[in-house]
């Protein structure tokens, strides 16, 4: 009998950190010497826009728009969340309500989320509502899709255990059809996270003056303040890293690694 | 036999399912007929692919017959029943709980202490103990198989239904489990139906072996094994058992080589 005792993988993986490492130093020289071989005095080296970052951090600024973008996300993506799963998993188990909506979401969700800021400013103003909203739209449609297909994949043995032991009704989906589906949702929900910080950004270019998109444009329209613009850029990139990190995390349960490829 | 005493009565049952063409139905079973009665170990053996599986599914429920009459502890089945416990043959182990979890995924009307009793026992009993707390990823296939059939018994169900349980054990995983089966169930005098392409399982485990043939399935024998458990299976009346079942599957099983002679 092959006995394996509960697996323990390593929890420190030194390549993990140098060889990024190494892509980030390669990358920052070019950038320098392309910088410096290009003559160009309006875009910004890295240690500029490095000096740039501490500029907004002295001036309270970083932080200030950092939250409120953060803030923006939570919103949108949390309500997308509360309505995007229960909606999935209830249109991935009953087939008429799948052939009722399902053709509405999959019509919905090419329209990209910048087309609707002209709509969301005329519904909500330029207020924090506006770019909630467009959050909202962007995580909800991935979000509900996964969750609905993760339904519809389930393998049909799990349902027929539980049906046998007599569950059913809610229980049957608290106890078997939800955490079955949950590592597919939790895919579903690390792309919509994603997208939802993407659009942050494309909503706060125009609907408000907060924010690290509105960091961006501020920059670039006070003064072609380029180093600004790029330590923007930097910043929402490296916040973007730091979301998907957490839901890979997620990701490593013991209640869904099962389901995510090769554990 | 008594006729109080039949929990399995299936009368001129058909199965098919819709084929790839409209109108050319794939006959799966043909007038199946047969009874079990209260407490009986009854195997259903028969060329791979031939239905067995299928036929298990219309009893448990999962599936409805074409036509016929399948009456269950009297009543037609209506759909899956907590009395009557499906093993399945593939993996029905739930991967998102723990091997406790599971073993006590039937029992959650209990009150917590008779669980955690219940649990601990079947636990211990497909030799598990110490892996309480493991996923079935953490697992081999042969103790996630092991889990499901203690998931089964801590239930207490009055009949289980078993499709090819053990397929995926090693050799002497397998014999263990087999002796372990007949011990429980001499001790808890459940009704089991064991599906199995396995001639010799079938022999080692039965009361009465269903034979079936070819699709569209029939059952073309009974055959009582009136041995005393546990079975020896050096013994005459073991042999010449396990040659007819070979015989009616159209096999000798001295000179196709199937048998190794002991």
């Amino acid at each position: 009998m092959s006995e394996q005792q509960p697996g323990k993988t390593a929890w420190f993986d030194w390549r993990a950190v140098a060889l990024p490492a190494a892509t980030a130093v390669v990358l920052l020289a070019a950038w320098h010497f392309g910088v410096v071989a290009s003559g160009s005095d309006l875009f910004p080296k890295p240690h500029e826009v490095l000096a740039g970052i501490v500029e907004l951090l002295q001036r309270g600024l970083l932080l200030k728009y950092v939250v409120a973008s953060l803030f923006r996300v939570t919103w949108g993506f949390g309500l997308a969340v509360l309505i995007g799963v229960p909606l999935g998993l209830l249109l991935g188990w009953f087939r008429p309500a799948f052939l009722a909506i399902n053709p509405l979401i999959q019509a919905l969700r090419p329209i990209s989320p910048i087309a609707w800021i002209p709509v969301a400013i005329l519904w909500f103003g330029i207020a924090d509502t506006a770019p909630v909203f467009l959050i909202f739209l962007a995580s909800v449609f991935p979000i509900t899709t996964s969750s609905m297909a993760a339904v519809q994949n389930m393998q049909l043995v799990y349902l027929r255990a539980a049906q046998n032991f007599g569950v059913r009704g809610l229980p049957l989906f608290r106890r078997v059809i939800f955490p079955a589906a949950l590592p597919q949702i939790l895919t579903g929900l690390r792309i919509a996270l994603g997208v939802a910080w993407l659009v942050v950004v494309a909503a706060e270019m125009i609907a408000v003056n907060s924010g690290l998109g509105y960091l961006i444009i501020d920059a670039r329209n006070a003064g072609k303040r380029y180093d600004l613009v790029v330590a923007g850029m930097v910043m929402i990139g490296l916040i973007g890293l730091v979301l998907d990190g957490l839901v890979r995390r997620l990701e490593r349960c013991d209640e869904v690694r099962w389901g995510h490829g090769r554990n | 036999m008594a006729a109080t005493d039949v929990v399995v009565d299936v009368r001129d049952t058909w199965m098919s399912f819709a084929g790839n063409r409209p109108g050319e139905p794939i006959h799966v079973l043909e007038r199946i007929g047969f009874q079990v009665r209260h407490g009986e170990f009854v195997c259903i053996v028969g060329p791979s692919g031939c239905g067995k599986s299928t036929l298990l599914n219309v009893l448990g429920g999962f599936i409805e017959e074409t036509r016929g009459s399948v009456l269950v502890e009297g009543a037609p089945v209506k759909g899956p029943d907590p009395g009557r416990i499906f093993v399945f043959q593939e993996n029905g182990v739930f991967p998102w709980l723990t091997v406790e979890q599971n073993v006590g995924f039937g029992l959650w009307q209990r009150p917590a202490a008779e669980r955690a009793e219940r649990v601990a026992h079947y636990v211990r009993m497909v030799g598990l103990n110490g892996f309480e707390r493991a996923y079935p990823r953490e697992l081999s296939g042969g103790m996630r198989q092991r889990v499901e059939i203690a998931r089964a018994l801590a239930a207490e169900a009055r009949m289980l239904f078993m499709d090819e349980p053990f397929g995926a054990l090693d050799f002497l995983t397998r014999l263990k489990m087999r002796a372990d089966l007949v011990r429980i169930w001499q001790a808890e005098r459940k009704t089991i139906l064991f599906v199995t392409h396995d001639i010799e399982e079938a022999v080692q485990l039965a009361d009465r072996v269903l034979v079936m043939t070819r699709r569209p399935a029939t059952i073309q024998a009974e055959v009582t094994v009136d041995l005393p458990r546990p079975r020896d299976l050096d013994a005459r009346g073991y042999l010449d058992c396990r040659d007819r079942i070979f015989a009616l599957m159209g096999m000798d099983a001295h000179q196709s080589g199937v048998v190794v002679s002991r």
